[in-house]
């Protein structure tokens, strides 16, 4: 049983380290960005060739993630996403776009030579990342053994959500967020620069985006396509914790992966799927705005 | 001869069609030293990176056949459409080929969606489609060659050797949930069963899935002692490696797999599939002359010196080559004319003796088991002694002896018994 729950944990813990750039981008900005999960293949991708080119392992390619996809978030906030604040139908059909662009320059990029030059380990479409020989283990906790890649997912997660909360909360430029989200105009007219906040916001999102590219290219494919799924399962925890909530987010990364976990143990992957959309459906039924709803004024 | 009104009408209205029809008849005549042939690949979208490797072997195939002299004397000249990895798309661009281009063959399709797309286009124009998949069979029509592999010739071999020669008596099934893997378990599960053996789970993951930390747990909990996948896709790969993370050993309990090709071991990384099987007609380390050279040509086609063959990529070249053979038996690219012809046709490819059967246009291929090795490459550890009898209908019944597919058509009477 103890396995089934920490599997449900790692579910949770993926699922949170998506989520938790698109809490901070949708909760905050108002923007649906449809190429949050691009963003999640950047820094699979820069975990590939960090790997290819620098011969760096994945624990070195973390900060690169981020910075790599952080970089491309800020120029989609400077270039498209800055036109568009308060009109969130106008944001989800704009980042979609960015999101096919992303895609297919990838994908002519990837396939086997980058700008035609062939790169020795390139192989043809779909990447791998070496996990750390360390991470390759299983521990063994009462009984049940526990997979350390899992552990450390879990564990980068923890830290991303503490170091998150930690620069909304405790911080002047988490201040001056907050206060953009609770009303733009009166934040400008106290004299933030909403622009450069914004900017930075969605940078700072885009970057965790890029770290969970990197987490996940450990254990699934890297290849063009891999975010579009992903943004999907990162909305759900955004509507079903509640929008503009962190805590509503870890919450229900928490309760989704669970419920996924022992769904699938019980019955099997598929059935575990559809029960957890319908627990979201359920849930935004009875507490249209999350669970844990964001008092506006 | 006086002019009535009618024959001046009639005239005129000949003179006009003539007109009109010129431009086209100029272009054909134009045309007419080459013959047309359509490479119907996906270009872009998510299939891209696959298809673009079989289309670029399609047409490697063709600048050889070009470089030999073409077929009938003419060269040949492929047109390249995009299915663009949409089945829709794949129809529309199948209909531009047969009805505007008029080509005489198409190689082409990757994934049944689109082979069952473009299929009734091919049935009402009579044209040809060359497809190179191996599939889930449970298809019979007079306007396709299918020269990949049915479910009989990656599972006959294979089930009795698992259990015979591996000594495995408890299989769990596992596959993507669509057509083809729910197919090959159900001519799987009857070939565990004759060979004395039981199955103890027959589970699916959707397709495109990539979390496997449950379905690898359960595999463990079952007690099975070999795993046989149907896995699709990318699914293959976080497969593989989530079932070493858990700490499963391919030693132990080891996965044998019927689409697990070069490609996904590369993907994946090979150190997480060494030690694990694969049933296909082709591998790339098959050590022949023939697959030395075929290798060879292809990387120096992709200007890649690394690049990889795999089995779709051999059926996708060396159909060409039996549509260039039953043309010149016929001594015609006309399509009824190749179909009239194709039967019994046999080519020596890469990766050894193909034939065509008459009666279901499928191809006679070698079943070969691999086992993957430290360096993503495959040692084949067994191989039929010759190339066997294709049968689409294998999970239905359908035995050398008793064909479903004849050369009329599906035998529909025989599938309901």
């Amino acid at each position: 049983m103890l396995d089934i729950l920490f599997i449900g944990l790692s579910l949770g813990s993926i699922l949170l380290l998506v989520a938790l750039g698109l809490a901070i981008t949708y909760g905050a900005m108002g923007v649906i960005n449809m190429a949050h999960g691009e963003l999640v293949m950047i820094g699979a991708y820069t975990a590939v060739l960090s790997g290819i080119w620098l011969d760096l392992g994945l624990f070195a390619a973390l900060p690169l993630g981020f910075l790599s996809a952080a970089a491309i978030g800020w120029a989609i906030e400077r270039v498209v996403v800055r036109r568009l604040y308060g009109r969130l139908l106008d944001t989800l059909l704009a980042t979609w776009g960015i999101a096919i662009l992303l895609q297919q320059a990838v994908r002519l990029e990837f396939g086997l030579s980058f700008f035609g030059i062939h790169i020795q380990g390139l192989g043809p479409g779909l990447q791998n990342v070496a996990v750390p020989e360390i991470l390759q283990t299983t521990i063994t906790i009462a009984g049940s053994s526990i997979n350390a890649y899992r552990v450390f997912i879990v564990a980068v997660t923890l830290v991303l959500t503490l170091l998150t909360w930690a620069i909304m909360y405790r911080t002047r430029i988490g201040m001056q967020v907050r206060a953009i989200i609770r009303n733009p105009r009166m934040a400008a007219a106290s004299g933030i620069d909403v622009a450069r906040v914004n900017a930075l916001t969605f940078a700072f999102g885009s970057g965790l985006a890029g770290v969970a590219g990197v987490m996940m290219s450990g254990f699934k494919t890297v290849f063009p396509d891999m975010g579009s799924s992903m943004v999907v399962d990162g909305f759900l925890v955004v509507v079903a914790g509640g929008v503009g909530s962190l805590l509503g987010s870890v919450l229900s990364a928490g309760m989704l992966g669970e419920i996924n976990a022992v769904a699938a143990a019980v019955t099997n992957d598929i059935l575990a799927r559809a029960i957890v959309f319908g627990v979201v459906i359920l849930i935004i039924i009875v507490k249209p705005a999350g669970l844990f709803s964001f008092k506006g004024r | 001869m006086s002019i009535t009104r009618r024959s001046l009408l009639k005239s005129t209205a000949a003179a006009s069609l003539a007109a009109v029809a010129a431009p086209s008849l100029i272009g054909r005549a134009l045309a007419a030293d080459t013959i047309k042939v359509g490479a119907l690949y996906s270009q872009t979208g998510g299939l891209s990176i696959v298809e673009k490797m079989l289309a670029d072997a399609v047409m490697m195939a063709v600048s050889e056949v070009n470089a030999q002299g073409g077929v009938l004397g003419r060269q040949v000249e492929v047109i390249v459409e995009d299915g663009a990895s949409d089945p829709k798309t794949f129809s529309e661009k199948a209909s531009k080929l047969l009805v505007r281009d008029r080509v005489n063959a198409v190689f082409g399709c990757h994934t049944s969606a689109s082979r069952k797309a473009v299929l009734p286009l091919f049935e009402r124009r009579d044209g040809m489609l060359f497809y190179q998949t191996h599939y889930e069979g449970f298809e019979c029509s007079k306007n396709v060659v299918y020269t990949g592999a049915v479910p009989n010739q990656q599972l006959g071999n294979y089930i009795p050797w698992i259990v015979k020669t591996l000594g495995k008596k408890k299989f769990f099934i596992v596959g993507s949930n669509y057509v083809y893997p729910r197919e090959m378990a159900k001519v799987s599960k009857k070939l565990i069963e004759e060979a004395g053996a039981e199955w103890v789970a027959d589970e699916y993951l959707e397709l495109g899935h990539s979390e496997w930390a449950t379905m690898v747990r359960k595999i463990k909990e079952s007690g099975a002692d070999v795993v046989l996948s149907n896995v699709v896709g990318d699914s293959i790969v976080a497969f593989y490696r989530e079932y070493k993370n858990q700490g499963m050993s391919q030693a132990d309990v080891p996965i044998c797999a019927t689409v697990t090709s070069e490609i996904e071991i590369a993907a994946m990384g090979a150190e997480y599939a060494a030690g694990s099987y694969t049933s296909f007609p082709y591998f790339m380390s098959l050590d022949t002359p023939a697959n030395k050279g075929f290798i060879e040509r292809y990387r120096t086609f992709v200007k890649d010196p690394a690049a990889l063959t795999y089995h779709s990529l051999e059926a996708a070249y060396f159909q060409v080559f039996l549509w260039k053979q039953a043309a010149e038996k016929a001594g015609s690219v006309k399509a009824a004319d190749i179909r009239a012809a194709i039967g019994g046709q046999s080519y020596d490819a890469p990766g050894g003796k193909v034939t065509i059967d008459g009666d279901n246009l499928h191809a006679y291929l070698t079943p070969r088991i691999g086992q993957w090795q430290a360096d993503g490459q495959s040692k084949v550890v067994n191989a039929y002694p010759e190339p066997i009898r294709p049968l689409p209908y294998a999970a239905y019944g359908e035995t050398a002896d008793n064909l479903f597919c004849t050369a009329k058509g599906l035998d529909s009477a025989k599938l309901k018994g």
